[in-house]
């Protein structure tokens, strides 16, 4: 990749343009309004050409790795191939021409969507009813958490304000039911890496809220003593909250629902194959067993006797109002195109081809990296660092030397179980090829931290830019552009 | 098995077996409890192809009535130049993750360094960060900023000139935050100042919200505001709509500490409300408040001048239960949209947007008067949007409107109607509505005197 070190705005030029606009024949102008309410000075905005915009921008794509350009074996990511076919779905007019605010009658065609792939989801998890609405997956925690808040204060059960959350969950778990106003209480992790159900059971009474679990963990092992688990939190009154972000091993095998979950989110942005863009738009439905619908947030899409769909605003038991509309609409439209094309068929396949993948990864590297858990992991598993530690060669430089061979590093250091965590989930899109492409430079990296250490601590050497001074950009902050002199 | 995104041969998967040391796809799940496993046929349509699942679509497409949109309200039909769909479907930025590898991802953090410049020019902020979901949770995340930025006060005010939809999620993270909530009531259209000096006097507030135009379409005056909020220790928070902060006086010149709204008028198309892009701004005594990604300018080992996201210790996956908020993944992608959009455009561009606009909505406005069905509701400066009193029963008007294929007259309170108008509007598109609606004036005038 070569370096281009240009930002838009050094590429401005007073004069120049890249719009193309009507011409102005109203009569009336900005200056008639009250000069207070007016802006002093322009924003110093770039002025540049329509070509300048487009080279400017490729080039900057042409520094980045995206899961086209390569194996992105980013663990509790799911960086799945996001099919072409989803982006050409979004992009019909009749969808992306839509005011959020149009009558019911005039959508029909946006509101069967939602109501289908809510059906869909339903069907591959074993819920009752789904929202749309939460834009991401630490939004759909928040919002089930809120359900399950809303459903104790219905019941006038307030006193269930602690939620116990285990110490390998993914950071959001703690960070939402903080947001959500929850205490939190750690439960923690035996030396096989599952949740301690001695340890829990003491935890269980009349104040607990509820449990967030990810199943599989973090370490990408399967829970086996979740009906154990249910049973006990139930017992004690509380409700059970699925994490869906590592459901894709579980697709076409097992439905949380049938867990004994009572709220889940998804990510469709991970299993339902839209893209991940940099960081977002994703979605984060989130499903609900029956005795729960009533608290699902606000709008609502409902159907009547005719099959005509509403959109229903207003209910008095609902946790409330959580987006501004109804949700990412276009993400939604990609995950739906992608279960239409999988199909009660290949859904099924899913889960077994992405654990598969992984586990073939795992015997692959077992002699070179040290695996702490050693059983049958579900999507993904997590290595220790190297077997061999002597050389004083890290995570972060296995990750970083990854990058010259044209690799997306792992997830590290996470979960925080372990110092050197290396966290890989390879996904069901994956070939043996690519995955044997990756284990011979795993094993080659394990083979150069023992003959040629430097050439890793160094590592990336390349890259179009290499390792950062990220302690200064924290110290000496510059956000912007117009702090640029002050580096 | 064979499935175009699924890449195993048989052979694969029995040579993959073998190394794993099992006999079958089943026995990776030796683990799972056996009466969980899901062995029924899943409710679901059969596999389609691509060009049925394309079929199928267009089917759905055509139970969408087309409109012509004079609606604002928070979605703003702006136009959306053909350059950005090809930059954003670029797949280096469509299929990449967060940019945690900064090396092999200085595309993406570069783009948000653009982007976080460009927002802090329009709301006359220092930060930004890399972007919320949505106006209504970024406004609910400001209320948080506000609760955390001034320890012990538990209260937050809320202009009710805001839009509906953003005050309702507010109430929504509020009644879960356990945050007190005051409204302060429009006074002839506009935030009252008044009203805002009693609420202030109660005390015990952390920040007071306000739109910088309301839903009204009202440009509101705050003459005042800021000092008074201040002089009580709490913090001034706007909520606008960026494309008009090309023009109109910025929440920074108003004296803000925290901006928040929706970057959806910088082109995105109206896609029933999402994906859209939220915005957070702050003065730089809050940075450290700020939820979400942030990018830093730095330099590599080499000297290089390169960018990496910064400031990691405020975020969820370092803080847990004691981050400033739980967002993770935003809407990355979108920020990228309006960076695109906002890089072609420019100050000038912007500026044209806004006086098209200006000029087509006061066009509108004074021609729905003359027309006689409508009253004006206030004496305020609008920009783009503008609410009127309709003589008319709303939902007639609304339905006359879709008779001819356009969509407004979105009832804001009852009998009070708005209007919107962005420079994808002619004066030839006016003079037809407004001729179609004098029409109906006629028609209703004989509707009465056959009622005499």
């Amino acid at each position: 990749m070569k370096y281009y070190d240009k930002l838009i705005f050094d590429l401005s030029k007073e004069g120049r343009q890249g719009y193309s606009l009507p011409a102005n024949k109203w009569q009336t102008s900005l200056s008639e309004l009250p000069a207070g309410l007016l802006r002093e000075q322009d924003p110093e905005l770039p002025q540049v050409s329509e070509l300048d915009v487009v080279r400017h921008y490729t080039n900057l794509s042409q520094m980045n790795f995206g899961v086209d350009s390569g194996f992105y074996p980013l663990g509790s990511c799911t960086m799945k191939y996001n099919p072409k076919i989803n982006e050409e779905i979004a992009s019909m007019p009749a969808f992306a021409g839509v005011h959020p605010l149009q009558p019911s009658y005039t959508v029909q065609g946006v509101l069967r969507v939602y109501k289908e792939l809510a059906k869909a989801l339903s069907a591959i998890t074993g819920m009752a009813e789904f929202t749309l609405n939460p834009f991401a997956g630490a939004h759909g925690e928040l919002t089930g958490l809120m359900i399950i808040r809303q459903y104790h204060i219905s019941r006038g059960d307030l006193k269930r304000t602690r939620i116990i959350v285990p110490d390998s969950a993914h950071g959001t778990n703690p960070a939402s039911a903080a947001v959500c106003g929850l205490e939190i209480v750690q439960v923690k992790s035996k030396a096989n890496g599952l949740v301690d159900v001695e340890d829990l059971k003491p935890l269980l009474d009349d104040t607990i809220a509820g449990i967030m679990m990810t199943n599989p963990n973090t370490l990408g092992l399967f829970e086996k003593d979740i009906k154990e688990i249910a049973a006990l939190v139930h017992e004690c009154g509380g409700l059970l909250y699925y994490d869906g972000a590592n459901m894709n091993p579980l697709m076409g095998v097992v439905r949380p629902g049938d867990m004994g979950f009572d709220v889940l989110h998804l990510n469709l942005h991970k299993t339902f194959s839209t893209p991940h863009g940099g960081g977002g738009p994703g979605a984060g439905p989130v499903g609900v067993a029956e005795h729960l619908i009533p608290y699902l947030p606000v709008p609502r899409v409902v159907e009547d006797e005719e099959g005509t769909l509403y959109v229903e605003d207003e209910d008095g038991q609902s946790c409330g109002r959580i987006s501004g509309f109804m949700g990412n609409f276009g993400v939604l439209l990609r995950a739906y195109t992608y279960i239409l094309m999988l199909g009660k068929q290949n859904v099924r396949m899913v889960g077994p081809l992405a654990v598969l993948g992984a586990n073939y990864i795992k015997e692959s590297l077992r002699d070179c990296y040290n695996l702490p858990i050693d059983s049958v992991c579900k999507h993904e598993f997590v290595f220790d660092g190297l077997l061999d530690q002597s050389t004083g060669v890290t995570t972060l430089d296995i990750a970083k030397r990854l990058l010259d061979y044209g690799f997306h590093a792992p997830t590290i250091y996470f979960p925080l179980l372990f110092h050197q965590s290396i966290m890989i989930e390879p996904t069901e899109t994956e070939s043996k090829e690519t995955l044997d492409g990756f284990i011979e430079i795993m094993r080659h990296i394990a083979a150069e931290a023992a003959s040629d250490p430097d050439s890793l601590k160094t590592a990336p050497h390349t890259t179009p830019v290499r390792r950062l001074d990220e302690t200064t950009a924290a110290r000496q902050p510059v956000l912007r552009y117009r702090d640029m002199n002050q580096i | 098995m064979a499935f175009s995104y699924f890449p195993h041969t048989e052979d694969d998967v029995r040579q993959m077996l073998d190394r794993i040391g099992v006999g079958s796809l089943e026995d990776l799940y030796s683990d799972v409890p056996q009466d969980v496993i899901y062995r029924k046929e899943f409710d679901l349509p059969d596999a389609m192809s691509e060009f049925e699942v394309r079929q199928y679509f267009e089917e759905l497409a055509e139970q969408n009535t087309s409109l012509f949109c004079l609606c604002g309200l928070g979605a703003y039909d702006h136009y959306s130049p053909a350059v950005i769909p090809h930059i954003i479907s670029r797949s280096e930025f469509l299929t990449a993750y967060t940019p945690y590898q900064p090396e092999v991802s200085q595309g993406t953090l570069r783009y948000i360094f653009e982007y976080q410049s460009m927002m802090t020019e329009l709301t006359g902020m220092d930060c930004t960060n890399a972007s919320m979901y949505d106006g209504a949770t970024a406004a609910a995340e400001a209320m948080m900023m506000a609760m955390a930025s001034t320890k012990k006060k538990t209260r937050v005010l809320l202009s009710e000139g805001l839009l509906p939809h953003v005050v309702e999620v507010v109430k929504t993270y509020a009644k879960f935050n356990g945050v007190e909530l005051g409204f302060i009531p429009c006074a002839d259209g506009a935030t009252s100042y008044g009203a805002l000096l009693a609420e202030l006097a109660a005390g015990d507030v952390a920040g007071v919200l306000v739109p910088g135009i309301n839903k009204y379409g009202i440009i509101e005056d705050f003459t005042g505001f800021a000092d008074a909020v201040h002089a009580q220790k709490g913090l001034f928070m706007v909520y606008s709509d960026p494309s008009s902060l090309a023009v109109i006086k910025t929440p920074g010149e108003w004296g803000a500490d925290i901006v928040c709204g929706d970057s959806q008028s910088l082109g995105i198309p109206l896609c029933y409300g999402g994906p859209y892009v939220g915005f957070l701004a702050c003065k730089k005594d809050h940075v450290r408040k700020l939820p979400g990604r942030i990018v830093g300018a730095t330099k590599d080992v080499d000297g290089k001048r390169a960018y990496v996201l910064t400031l990691q210790a405020r975020e969820q996956h370092i803080r847990r239960e004691k981050a400033t908020s739980n967002i993770c993944s935003n809407q990355s992608l979108m920020a990228l949209y309006v960076t695109v959009y906002m890089s072609l455009m420019g100050p000038k561009g912007l500026r044209q947007v806004n006086e098209l606009s200006y000029g087509g909505a006061h066009y509108l406005h004074d021609e729905l008067l003359a027309a006689g069905l409508f009253e004006k509701a206030f004496d305020k400066p609008f920009l783009k949007e503008f609410t009127l009193k309709s003589l008319m029963p709303v939902e007639e008007l609304q339905n006359a409107l879709q008779l001819i294929g356009v969509f407004g007259a979105v009832e804001v309170e009852p009998g009070l109607v708005n209007f919107c108008v962005t420079e994808k509007v002619s004066k030839e598109n006016i003079d037809a509505i407004v001729s179609y609606i004098t029409s109906l004036r006629g028609a209703e005038r004989r509707g009465n005197l056959s009622e005499e």
